[in-house]
This record gives C-alpha cells, structure tokens and sequence, in this order.
C-alpha cells in the first residue's frame, strides 16, 4: 500500500481534524505562520506603548508631565477673585555637582495673569557640564492648566566650570484651574547630559 | 484493510523505537516524552538551585544585623532567586507536564512540532548559565529585584545588565516556542471525535496559558531590549533627562508581568481539576463553566496590571479602575474553588499523596488569593506595598498554589511515566514535611509584613527578629523536606511494584489506556469514539 492510499484511507476514516499527514502539516503550517505574526505583533506592541504612553498622558494630563515647548500667552482676562500658590523645588540627579536652587521659593499668582521668576545654577566641578531641567507638577492633574511661556527647560544649560547663572521661567495658570487646586508645586530635576549632547 | 493499516503502523512503530545511544538520545531527541522528561529534570535542577538562593537569604535573616554576605550581595540572591524560579522552575516544569501529557491526553502521536520542540528545551540551559554565571563575574549577578526597575537597571546597574537581558531573550525564545508549540497541537492534533469541549481541562489550562504566552513573551523581549539600549547606546526610553520616563516602564513592564502570574497558575488549575475529580471518585464539577472562568482570568489579566503600582501617583480614577478590574478576578477564580469543592461534595474521597497536595492547593491557594483581594485595595495597598505582606502573598500563589500542583501532578502521573508506583510513605512525608514547614515559612511573613517589615532587606529592626528567626526555621524544613521528593522520584525510577495502566480506580483520560510505563510512540492509531467519550471530563 503506498503512501496516497494510506492518506486517502486516513482522510476517510478521520472526519475532522486529524486528516492527511500532508493536510496535517499545512495546518500546522499555516497555524504557526499565524501564531508568529501574533508574536510579531505583541513585540511591535511593546515598543508601540511608548509613544501611546505619552499621547495618554498628553490628552489626560495625566504624570504630571508640562508643555515641553513654549506657550501663547492668552490674555484673555485674569481672575482677581482666585490666588493660587505655586511652589518652586529643586532636585540635582545623581551625580551633577551644580548649585541649583530657585531664587524664590513660592509665589502666590492669579489665574491667567502672567509671571516671571528666576533660577540660580552654578557650576561647582573643575570641568564643564551640560545639564537639563526636567520639570514635573504636582498634583499631575494640574500639568495640564500650568503653561510656561519661557523656560530655561527647554534648552540645554551648558555651563563652563565655575560658572554661574541665573535662568528665567514665565509663566502663568490657566484660568480654568480645577476649582480644588489651590496650591501647585513644579518640581526641576537637574540631570547631567554631557556625554550624550557631546 | 484497516488491519494491514494496523499492522503498518505497528511496525513503524516498533522500527522508530531505536532510541539514539547516550546523551545524544537526549541531545537530539524530538521525541515528547522524552522531551517532557528533560524539562522535568531541568525544572527541578533549577528549583534546588533557586531553593539554595533562598536558603542563603534565610539565613541572613535569621537575626538581624548584617551576618553572612554584603548589602549588595543579598540584592543579587533575591533578584537571581525569583529569576530563576520564576523562569527556570514553575514556568519549565508546566512546560514539562505539557509535553508528556498532551498528547497522550488528545490521542495524538506526538507534539505538533517535534523538532522546535527539541530547540526550544535545549536553549534553556544556555540562558540560565549566562545567568547564574553573572554570579563569578567582576560584576556580580543582577541586583535590581525580578521586576528590574528601571533606572537600578540602568543607570544604577552593576554592569550586569546585558548578561540578564541577554538571558531573558533566550528564556522568552523559549517559552514563545514552546506555547506555540502547545497551541498548534491542541488545534491541530486532536484525535478525530475530540471537540474542544470534549478535551480534559487540563488541556483547556495549558490552550489559555500558551495564548498568554505568546501575548505577552514577546513585550517581556521589548521591554528588556530597552533596557539594553538605554544602558549601553543611549536611548532614553526610561531616562527623565533624555525625555523618557521610568514610570513608563513599570506599565510595559507589569503588562506583561500581571498575565505572567496567570501563565503560572492557570495550568495548576489544571492539574488539579485533574487529580480532584481522580480521587473523589466523580466527574468535576461544572467542567463548562471551568472553561469559562479560565478565560475570563486570562482576559481579565490584561486590564489590571496597574494594580502593582498604586503608589506611583496615579490619578484617582485610575486606582479605582485598577482596584475594581482585580477584584473581578476573585469572581472566576472563586467559581473554580467551589467547583472544586462540589467536586468533593459527597464523593468518595480517598486521601493518596497527589490528592494530599490537591486539598493542600485548594486551601492555601485561597489563602493565597485572599491576601491578594487585601492588597488589590488601594487605600490598604500603601500599607502593604513592597512589605513581607507581599512576599507572603505571593509565595502562597506560587509555592502552596503552583508547586503543590506540580507535585500532586507529579505523583499522579509518576506510575504513568516511570512504571512503578512511588513509595507511598517516603510520599507522605514529603507532604506532611512540606506542608508544616511551608506555613511556618510563609504564614508569619504576613504578620511581619503588617507590622511594616520592607521586602528585599538583608537587615531588619529588631521587633522582627522572634518571626523571622521562626521563618527561616520553616524555610530550611522546607528546603530539607523537597530532597525527599528527589528520593521519591529517583526510587521510583529505578524500580518499586509494578504499576498497572490505571493505578487510581477513579482516574479518568486516555493516557490511563496505554500501558505504565507508557511505551515510547503511543497513539499512532488514535483512540476510537469509545475511548474519548470515556475520558470526557464534561460528560454529566
């Protein structure tokens, strides 16, 4: 009996899944071809996550994460009848052996109306150093109605060894500030970027 | 005709039986039990070894102050410990039993994809020597916990970074083949007459499982090759400076780690709606609605990830959807409990050592999901969170829930895979060694865990000392008592009295009727109608 036969007869005998053994391994063929490009798709979905993450957060204002670009003052009115304090921390990363401290440590501001306030850095190693700011608000819900104007946030700080400096922030609260806020505190932590602006 | 098919195939059968001679019987090998076997062993290998971590981390614990080994080094035991029984034991050892029981449970010849399966074993060892090997290495092994945060694993790594990622690739490689493997044989290899719900829930565990597998492995590889290329060629997935952010990998990461803790108890569910149903002398109970539940764990698994995380300052809709979302999960896994109880309502029981473990599962895996019910609420999570609350937790899933299937598994089918019946009172004090050491292991860490007692410290304050000096009493009885289980097994091999092809009167399933033990090809022919309605599960 050759091998047709054998298949035919299988075919016969077997009504539903296990049939030929080359119907068998089509099947499994076209299953694993399937299975692979759900793997290949979870793995796409992984690194897919990054960029979803910072759009969720975008749109919900979620991890109080603030505009990473300049915004358009909109002077639309200020509302005297409300102040908001907003408070200034300073944070150095591991490593980065600047002074970095806000020259005032809070402000009391009306909703809409703009503000100006100042940070000191100095450089205290015998080398130069490039830093970067990153800013953070909280409570997370409030990132999204603090809006810079100006920040020294956006750039890069270069600063030579011993150098010191003093670095401008504007900015103002949105008018429609979720009425339970009362006080929002925008944190910078100050990381150590030479190697990878070099 | 049908009998010159018969005889054909029994004389392939007869001319396949040539095993290759010495280690390369083992080394090519594409043959499923086989195959079965060399997970089992290699399962076992690794849980001694991560078994031996933790007896180190034991020890340091007995009193406090800093006795035995560094700060930096007792990082190293816990983070390699969970690596390794996360990766090397639980998850291999279920991969095991799917080998050597699938098939024979579906009446098909073999897995799917022999060959694959043979790669996928054998890459294993490799990924696990480059891990423990990290230990000899100027570096050290990897210090930043199983659950790798970034940034200790990469700004503040010891340099073992690459060594983990490139071992976790290996591992995920393997198990994405491996499940593949079981989905396309569950598909594909069915004996004709078998629907799926006709296939013993054994079968329906490992089916979910792999899908999981094969979901979420593959962000496992993702979310580490990130960490590799913010380690070493500059990339700021997770670095703030560079525009990343570190919380962000907490979420990749725990998308896949919450279905991970699935993948490793869904197939103990499995083997006990297996074993319960064997020595109650009864059908499961509520076979369907097992199958249903099973699935809405799986599902549910993918929306709650963040319940690991209530602490990173999420938004407060945020906390409620993720408490909400988890304690749904107690509802299915709760219809798989009482199910398992109305199995043994008004059965007749009888107490062998694989239904020991089953009983032993049942209560102290609900244990195990209670704590888990306390620590899914939010406002009590602050309390707990990263405390020994949480290591008791989940050594009560994974250790009294995953291990103590494991082996109520193992005994079960030892007298299918060795042909000789264990010696039964070596097996009962196994158990009986076990179950008291592992509650003294692991019951007082709940107390010591309220009182505010962190996790991964090598020292402690000193109203801690009388609970864990009692801990690691049980953690060393318990250590002890699982070479006993080796003396078992290796006895049982190497001979005891015969066992017959159905050793337990209420067993049901196909592999009880091939004979003990199980002949090297089984099911060339596959089983008639007769045989797989005999061995239906769901049949009322």
């Amino acid at each position: 009996m050759n091998n047709e036969d054998k298949a035919n007869l299988n075919t016969d005998t077997n009504n539903s899944t296990r049939t030929s053994t080359n119907n068998a391994y089509s099947a499994n063929n076209k299953t694993v071809k399937k299975l692979l490009l759900v793997v290949l798709a979870m793995f796409g979905f992984g690194f897919a996550l990054v960029p979803l993450y910072d759009v969720f957060c975008d749109i919900t204002g979620l991890n109080g994460k603030t505009n990473t670009s300049a915004a358009i003052y909109d002077s639309s009115g200020i509302d005297k009848s409300r102040l908001v304090k907003v408070q200034f921390i300073t944070r150095n990363a591991k490593g980065i052996p600047w002074r970095f401290e806000p020259v005032i440590n809070e402000i009391d501001v009306h909703p809409g109306e703009m503000k100006l306030v100042s940070f000191y850095a100095k450089n205290n190693a015998t080398h130069d150093i490039v830093g970067q700011a990153v800013p953070s608000v909280s409570p997370g819900m409030a990132a999204n109605y603090f809006h810079k104007i100006e920040c020294f946030c956006f750039t890069q700080q270069p600063l030579e060894a011993g150098e010191e400096v003093e670095m401008s922030l504007q900015f103002y609260v949105d008018l429609d500030l979720p009425a339970d806020i009362k006080t929002l505190t925008l944190s910078y932590t100050l990381y150590d970027i030479t190697e990878k602006s070099s | 005709m049908t009998t010159d098919v018969m005889e054909q195939e029994s004389h392939n059968e007869h001319h396949n039986d040539h095993k290759m001679p010495g280690l390369k019987r083992w080394l090519y090998t594409t043959n499923h039990k086989d195959i079965g076997t060399l997970y089992l062993w290699f399962a076992f290998i690794m849980f001694l070894t991560g078994g031996a971590l933790a007896m180190v981390i034991r020890a340091e614990l007995f009193q406090p102050g800093l006795q035995l080994v560094e700060p930096d080094f007792f990082n190293q035991l816990t983070t390699v410990h969970g690596l390794v029984m996360v990766f090397g034991a639980i998850m291999p050892a279920f991969t095991g039993f799917a080998n050597w029981m699938l098939p024979m449970m579906l009446g098909a010849p073999d897995m799917a994809l022999p060959r694959m399966n043979n790669w996928s074993f054998w890459i294993l060892p490799f990924a696990f020597a480059i891990l423990l090997g990290s230990f000899f290495m100027e570096s050290g092994a990897p210090n930043f916990g199983w659950t790798f945060y970034a940034p200790l694993s990469t700004t503040y790594s010891n340099g073992s970074t690459a060594f983990f990622v490139f071992a976790v690739h290996i591992m995920g490689i393997s198990s994405i083949m491996g499940a593949i493997n079981i989905v396309v044989t569950i598909m594909n290899m069915r004996a004709p007459g078998m629907t799926y719900m006709k296939m013993p829930l054994f079968v329906w565990t490992f089916f979910i499982t792999a899908y999981l597998l094969i979901a979420v492995m593959p962000v496992l590889a993702g979310v580490v090759t990130m960490l590799l290329t913010d380690t070493y060629f500059g990339t700021s997935f997770f670095d703030a400076a560079g525009g990343g952010d570190p919380v962000m990998f907490q979420h990749i990461f725990w998308f896949f780690g919450h279905p991970e803790v699935y993948i490793m108890i869904l197939p103990a569910f499995g083997i006990v709606s297996t074993t319960i149903p064997a020595f109650s002398r009864k059908r499961l109970f509520g076979y369907s609605s097992m199958v249903y539940a099973t699935s809405s764990i799986a599902l549910l698994s993918f929306i709650v990830w963040a319940h690991h995380m209530f602490t990173t300052g999420m938004p407060l809709f945020g906390e409620l959807f993720f408490m909400y979302c988890t304690m749904l999960i107690a509802v299915p896994t709760g219809v798989k409990v009482f199910n398992w109880v109305a199995t043994m309502w008004r059965g007749s029981l009888s107490f062998e050592t694989p239904m020991l473990f089953s009983i032993a599962f049942v209560i102290l895996f609900t244990i195990g999901g209670f704590s888990g019910l306390m620590l899914a609420m939010t406002p009590v999570d602050f309390q707990y969170h990263d405390t020994y609350f949480v290591v008791a937790h989940f050594h009560y899933v994974l250790v009294t829930g995953s291990l103590f299937s494991l082996y109520a598994g193992a005994y079960y089918w030892l007298p299918k895979w060795t042909g000789h019946m264990y010696n039964d009172s070596l097996s009962k004090w196994h158990f009986w060694c076990s179950l008291v050491s592992v509650n003294l292991l692991f019951f007082p860490m709940h107390f010591l865990g309220l009182a505010g007692m962190p996790r991964r410290i090598p020292d402690y304050a000193l109203q801690f000392a009388d609970f864990n000096k009692w801990v690691s009493i049980g953690g060393f009885a318990f250590g002890l008592s699982q070479l006993i289980f080796l003396a078992v097994v290796i006895k049982c091999i190497r001979g005891g009295e015969k066992a017959p092809a159905k050793p337990w009167d209420g067993a049901i399933g196909l592999e009880w009727t091939v004979a003990s033990p199980a002949p090297y090809h089984t099911f060339s022919t596959p089983p008639s109608q007769q045989e797989i309605d005999d061995a239906d599960q769901n049949q009322s």
